[in-house]
């Protein structure tokens, strides 16, 4: 018998259906935009050429998506064994998380007919941090299917091709650790070319360090927030011992996470600007409130085995790494010439909801058709 | 696992190494770059421009752009405030108080050219993933090809000049910039806006060459008649004669960010004229592509944390019962 097994229940349940109406309505949205332009739909402009579609659907998506990432890692790489209930769950987020991620990439771009050329030796830059970013969210995209392809051969009942596949997993896990390490600190680095047009709250050569550490931070938060609600959700039993342990653990990252944070800050005399009365300051202690508050919390022992305190720390930790992404990319981000302004249009932003609806639809879909979620007894 | 453990470590202590000291010297960075042999700019004197637009009209001319009406009352007028997708050059006026006098800082007023300064270490060709933005070797022209950009626009975010543009109204829409007339040069003609610019104030030269011409400028004393060459330097077109200003004691772009081909002179300080002043002296791709050879260098260390991976992994997933792997289940 498997330790994962699919959770019952029928598909079409109301939630389901508004969701998917969400989903349409992106669509809809999305193809205006192929037949007018980025123009017609966004609010991007020169001064702003990143918008939401970059920095929520993408960087903080696939952050959302390194839960497959944090867990392989802890499972395979640190041989903890008893995460391993987690794993098909994480490696199912970060699926969604990647998938759609590469998906908005393809929405975004002004011109995507010519995505190919990143593949052409002849046309790439070998300097260029965003070369590195594509290509290794492309392989790891290639790589979490694979990854994830147990549950479908499972229910395909291929077993010979799973075993096959099983010879060489520890390969593909490997690659799984690799590639979400080097794009995801390279989304860091990608910011370190606007100088003195980023805030210095935020302009860092440690940038890579962070994104990457928060990153993992969120990959972590994913799979007690995942799981909690999924127990919520579907009125099941949650893994609550083994989530408040893995909580232990990713609390002493956070406590990395921070003491670099701060301590950048400190070594480049930015502190002040912490202070500061402006917009920047507020936005810098948003974020990391939202990052300091989990810490504090989940140091007690008895909070990280609380359910609800554990999911709001979670939930914190998750919306602390989203504002960091949207404070170095937007809120702390200068145009080379003043006069321009951004926020999100409301076709902008229904296409962001789209994407994270689409993300739980499938979730539904595969949870109610596949053996992802630990087994119920087992659990 | 303690190799993969020491790798993961090596990799965070090298950003460690590098950023603790990310204000400057010190920091993880490649080599700046140097001017190209045969560099050609462009030295835009502030105080020469009198605002009027010929250049505009020669540039849109010159490169097939449309004219982009301001309001839709008066369709004739060609009024871009800003370059865009397709508009590569725009003149700009700062204006202070009365605006009484030109180029004054208080109470006056100076006009400023804005299109690509063809950077020495150019910010939109370290961006760029698919080599769309191209530096000629010899000249050092920046110029962008369509045919290999995805539009994925980190070239826009990335300058710090702010120079290209995407045509966001455009399905199909391309990044606009100015190449420097490339397509003239190369028939051995002048750039069109400093071709048509009838006192000087886009002058067209080798690096070389205008620099010399900018510190004679600055040499002079204020007040004294000047011999301004229009045009091209090394053309021998008939001058325009003035009396030189109270300069700014400075040429904007011989140092500012690693340097840049496109140089300007001004009588109010540069920063109003809207360009970054208090810059590092080297380019922010040096910081960035720093990082990106120390982390990427032939692949070296990711390859090796690849190979620690593999062996860490092989080992946690191997010798267990099969039920500790995730594919092994399906056998169990
Ligand atoms: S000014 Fe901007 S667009 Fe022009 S070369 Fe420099 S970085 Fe590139
Ligand atoms: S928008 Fe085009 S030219 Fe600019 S960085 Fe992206 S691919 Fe390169
Ligand atoms: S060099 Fe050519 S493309 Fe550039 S601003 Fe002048 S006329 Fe326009």
């Amino acid at each position: 018998m498997s330790e994962f097994q699919p959770v019952s229940g029928k598909l079409l349940t109301k939630p389901f259906v508004f969701l998917s109406l969400l989903v349409m309505l992106a669509f809809a949205i999305l193809g205006a935009r192929f037949l007018f332009g980025l123009g017609a739909v966004t609010n991007l402009n020169d001064g702003y050429p990143w918008g939401i579609w970059v920095v929520i659907d993408v960087m903080i998506g696939t952050a959302f998506g390194c839960a497959g990432y944090a867990v392989a890692l802890m499972v395979y790489v640190l041989n903890k064994g008893e995460y391993h209930p987690l794993v098909r769950s994480a490696v199912l987020a970060g699926l969604f998380g990647y998938t759609l991620g590469g998906m908005a990439v393809i929405f975004d771009l002004g011109r995507y007919w010519q995505f190919y050329t990143l593949l052409m030796p002849g046309y790439i830059n070998l300097n260029s941090a965003m070369l590195e970013v594509a290509l290794c969210v492309m392989a790891y995209v290639v790589v979490l299917w694979i990854e994830f392809s147990p549950a479908f051969l499972e229910r395909l009942g291929l077993k010979d091709l799973n075993r096959k596949l099983g010879k060489l997993l520890f390969f593909i896990v490997a690659l799984g650790v690799l590639l979400p390490t080097m794009h995801q600190s390279s989304l860091g680095t990608l910011a370190t070319v606007f100088g003195h047009r980023l805030e210095p709250l935020w302009q860092t050569q440690l940038l890579p360090l962070l994104f990457l550490l928060s990153a993992l931070l969120m990959g972590f938060a994913i799979v007690p927030f995942e799981s909690l609600l999924a127990s919520f959700g579907f009125a099941r039993r949650s893994e609550t011992p083994l989530l408040a342990r893995l909580a232990g653990a990713f609390t002493i990252l956070l406590g990395v996470y921070l003491v670099i944070r701060f301590g950048d800050i400190i070594v480049r005399g930015a502190l002040g600007d912490a202070f500061a009365l402006n917009t920047f300051a507020v936005a810098f202690w948003l974020e990391n409130i939202l990052f300091i508050a989990p810490f504090v919390v989940l140091l007690k022992k008895e909070n990280r085995y609380n359910q609800r305190i554990l999911f709001a720390s979670a939930t914190s930790l998750l919306l602390a790494g989203s504002i960091y992404r949207l404070n170095t990319y937007i809120v702390g981000f200068h145009p080379a010439v003043e006069g321009w302004s951004y926020f999100p249009s409301a076709a902008e932003i229904m296409v962001t909801v789209g994407i994270f609806s689409l993300e739980v639809v499938l979730y539904l879909i595969v949870v109610k058709k596949l053996p992802v979620l630990p087994r119920a007894e087992a659990a | 696992m303690s190799m993969n453990r020491r790798d993961f470590l090596k990799l965070g202590a090298a950003s460690v190494a590098g950023a603790g000291v990310s204000g400057n010297a010190g920091a993880v960075m490649r080599e700046p770059l140097s001017l190209p042999p045969e560099a050609v700019g462009m030295l835009y004197d502030s105080t020469l421009c009198i605002g009027c637009k010929a250049c505009m009209s020669a540039c849109k001319q010159a490169n097939g752009l449309p004219p982009q009406p301001e309001g839709e009352d008066e369709p004739m007028w060609d009024s871009p405030v800003e370059t865009t997708g397709d508009t590569y050059n725009v003149i700009k006026v700062y204006i202070d108080g009365d605006a009484a006098q030109k180029d004054r800082e208080e109470n006056g007023f100076a006009f400023m050219k804005r299109h690509c300064l063809h950077c020495v270490d150019p910010s939109c060709i370290s961006a760029c993933p698919v080599s769309a933005m191209i530096k000629d070797p010899q000249t050092g022209v920046v110029s962008y090809n369509a045919d290999s950009c995805i539009g994925c626009r980190y070239c826009i975010a990335g300058c710090p000049f702010g120079i290209p543009k995407y045509q966001f109204d455009d399905p199909l829409g391309a990044i606009g910039k100015c190449s420097f007339c490339s397509h003239l040069q190369a028939k051995g003609l002048t750039p069109a806006c400093c071709d048509v610019c009838p006192t000087g104030a886009s002058l067209f030269g080798t690096v070389e060459d205008l620099k010399k011409e900018a510190h004679r400028r600055l040499e002079a004393t204020p007040g004294d008649n000047y011999v301004f060459p229009r045009g091209n330097l090394s053309e021998d077109r008939p001058p325009h004669e003035g009396a030189i200003p109270l300069y700014e004691q400075h040429v904007y772009g011989e140092k500012e960010l690693g340097g840049t081909q496109v140089m300007y002179m001004s009588a109010v300080p540069f920063e109003k004229l809207g360009l970054p002043v208090n810059v590092p002296e080297y380019g922010y791709p040096a910081i960035t592509e720093g990082i990106q050879h120390m982390l990427y260098q032939w692949m070296v260390a990711p390859i090796a944390v690849l190979a620690g991976l593999v062996y860490v992994v092989k080992r946690n997933t191997s010798g267990k019962s099969g039920g500790e792997h995730s594919s092994g289940e399906a056998e169990s």
